[in-house]
């Protein structure tokens, strides 16, 4: 289980987390919404070490990530999407996967179940990645932290600007990932998307936690989400 | 001696100093292109190349080529590790930040080349090359019974100079093996486009960072070695490569490691023709205005891709 213990975290000079506490629990959906600048993707990138956490502390099991230096984190199983997919885009396909597979997973047979999931990756393994349509690059981002085999699975907005048809793979990824047992932590600001898929729904704003309410609740209640953080 | 005959050797002696400025450009470029770091100190790594080569041969006791070959080993090992341990005592702490790496390295210039002084001395000191065979060049002529070879006197160059070339192009040649088809090169490559996502796909940047410092370091060292036989060892004798390797880096594109080879290439073989025909301080200005036009009007460089 991840872990989230009274963590701040700074952007730059500005705090942008104030004493947020989470868990993230196997085999489930944990979405976070809030606001622009309300600390969601510092949340993400403070739990894979990318912004220091001068107080509190992320753990994962036993293991206390926050202690570790930030490309040591991955090697622990904790995948991560970050927002605009942040491919290398002049890279090809394959190599974006290898880069995935270089610190955890299995070599070829976890490349082979990645490329299975996404069979549109594998007629463009020799393409770079920057000339991908949106939607492939999506695919690829996700299909690049799977190739890490990860226990923790960070989405940060993964269905923003794609197309219809798109965002249900994604959504099919994140509930595969639930059914195998992966805690898959959501940054999503769209309602829907995370009405479709959530089993918890943990609500940010300016940095510190609001709230955090079963997604049942939210789907008898969907007002609740501009009350705990103005979205919606 | 014709005009042809001493064009040939006009154009050997700038494939040698093209040899010998592709290895110290390439070294520049890695750095820049993966670190983003302006190296300022890069031809005080080729000078302690050649510094390093002239000790170590007179250390090592046996027939000049043992001298030599140790030197060839040793001198880039020991520069590449001096470099790792300025990255990782002076870059690492001021965060790679482009404006002060230039300062930081501009004292690391200065750092390097007094402490040169202090411990080797003001004189140029000779390295003798491991062999020291002289081969004559022929030259093609049409006569009355068509084609035959001819061989003009003086038309001829050293065993070694063909050796730096052809080394110099099979190194340049392992690095772009390394870089483009290797595990090592991957890592390099996705660290040099976004050195976030690097580490938050399990990349040690920090470590990337100062193999890639060594390894370009090594590069100008290798340089350094190759071309003391031929122009001697001096604590002064960074400048002219730095000054041509800016120039190659910036003609060729910035981090483009294919424009730095072209650039290396075309800058040092006009470098070695101007340089016999007319005068070397020529060849410097004819490269400088150059990079001038280049600058004008294709300031990205010949393989680099314009800024968004």
């Amino acid at each position: 289980m991840l872990r989230i213990e009274g963590i701040d975290a700074y952007h730059g000079r500005a705090q942008a987390l104030h004493g947020v506490s989470l868990e993230a629990r196997p085999g489930e959906i944990l979405c976070i919404m809030g606001r622009n600048g309300a600390g969601k993707t510092t949340l993400l990138k403070a739990v894979m070490g990318l912004v220091a956490v001068p107080a509190g502390r992320i753990r994962l099991g036993e293991v206390t990530l926050s202690d570790l230096p930030a490309h040591e984190v991955p090697r622990h199983g904790i995948g991560y999407v970050p927002q605009g997919r942040r491919l290398f885009a002049e890279l090809t396909v394959a190599e974006n996967l290898a880069i995935g597979l270089m610190t955890r997973g299995h070599g070829a047979a976890t490349r082979e179940r990645v490329l299975t999931l996404f069979p549109r990756l594998r007629e463009r393994l020799d393409q770079r990645a920057g000339t991908l349509s949106g939607g492939e690059q999506q695919m690829l981002a996700v299909g690049r932290a799977l190739c890490l085999e990860p226990s923790v699975l960070l989405l940060d907005e993964p269905t923003e600007g794609l197309q219809p048809s798109m965002i249900g793979l994604i959504q099919d990824v994140a509930r595969q990932m639930r059914a195998q047992g992966v805690a898959v932590v959501l940054v999503e600001q769209r309602l829907e998307a995370v009405l479709a898929l959530a089993d918890r729904v943990a609500f940010l704003e300016t940095g510190r936690l609001r709230s955090v309410i079963p997604a049942e609740a939210l789907r008898e209640r969907p007002d609740l989400a501009a009350t705990y953080a103005g979205v919606g | 001696m014709d005009f042809g005959p001493h064009l040939m050797l006009a154009a050997i002696e700038g494939a040698v100093a093209a040899a010998v400025l592709a290895l110290t450009a390439l070294g520049l470029s890695l750095v820049f292109g993966v670190m983003r770091v302006v190296n300022v100190a890069h031809g005080e790594f080729f000078m302690l190349g050649a510094v390093l080569a002239w000790a170590v041969a007179h250390l090592v006791p046996g027939p000049a080529w043992a001298g030599y070959l140790a030197a060839l080993v040793l001198a880039p090992l020991l520069v590449g590790l001096l470099a790792a341990a300025a990255d990782w005592v002076v870059l690492k702490r001021v965060q790679y930040d482009p404006e002060r790496t230039i300062v930081a390295t501009i004292g690391l210039l200065y750092i390097l080349q007094q402490a040169t002084l202090m411990a080797y001395g003001p004189e140029a000191r000779p390295v003798a090359a491991p062999f020291d065979a002289r081969i004559a060049l022929p030259w093609p002529e049409w006569g009355p019974e068509g084609l035959v070879l001819t061989w003009p006197w003086g038309l001829g160059t050293t065993a070694w100079k063909l050796v730096v070339i052809a080394a110099a192009a099979l190194l340049v040649a392992l690095v772009f093996v390394l870089v483009q088809r290797s595990r090592a090169g991957l890592v390099m490559r996705a660290t040099q486009f976004d050195r976030e996502t690097a580490q938050a796909f399990g990349i040690p940047v920090a470590r990337v960072f100062a193999l890639t410092f060594a390894l370009g370091a090594a590069l100008a060292a290798i340089g350094g070695v190759l071309v003391v036989p031929i122009q001697q060892a001096h604590y002064l004798m960074g400048g002219d490569p730095l000054l041509l390797s800016f120039i190659v880096v910036i003609i060729g594109g910035l981090g483009s490691l294919r424009g730095t080879v072209v650039a290396a290439i075309l800058i040092g073989m006009s470098d070695g023709i101007v340089s016999v025909f007319f005068s070397p301080t020529l060849a410097k200005i004819l490269a400088t205005l150059l990079v001038a036009f280049v600058l004008i009007f294709r300031p990205q460089g010949l393989y680099g891709t314009r800024a968004a």
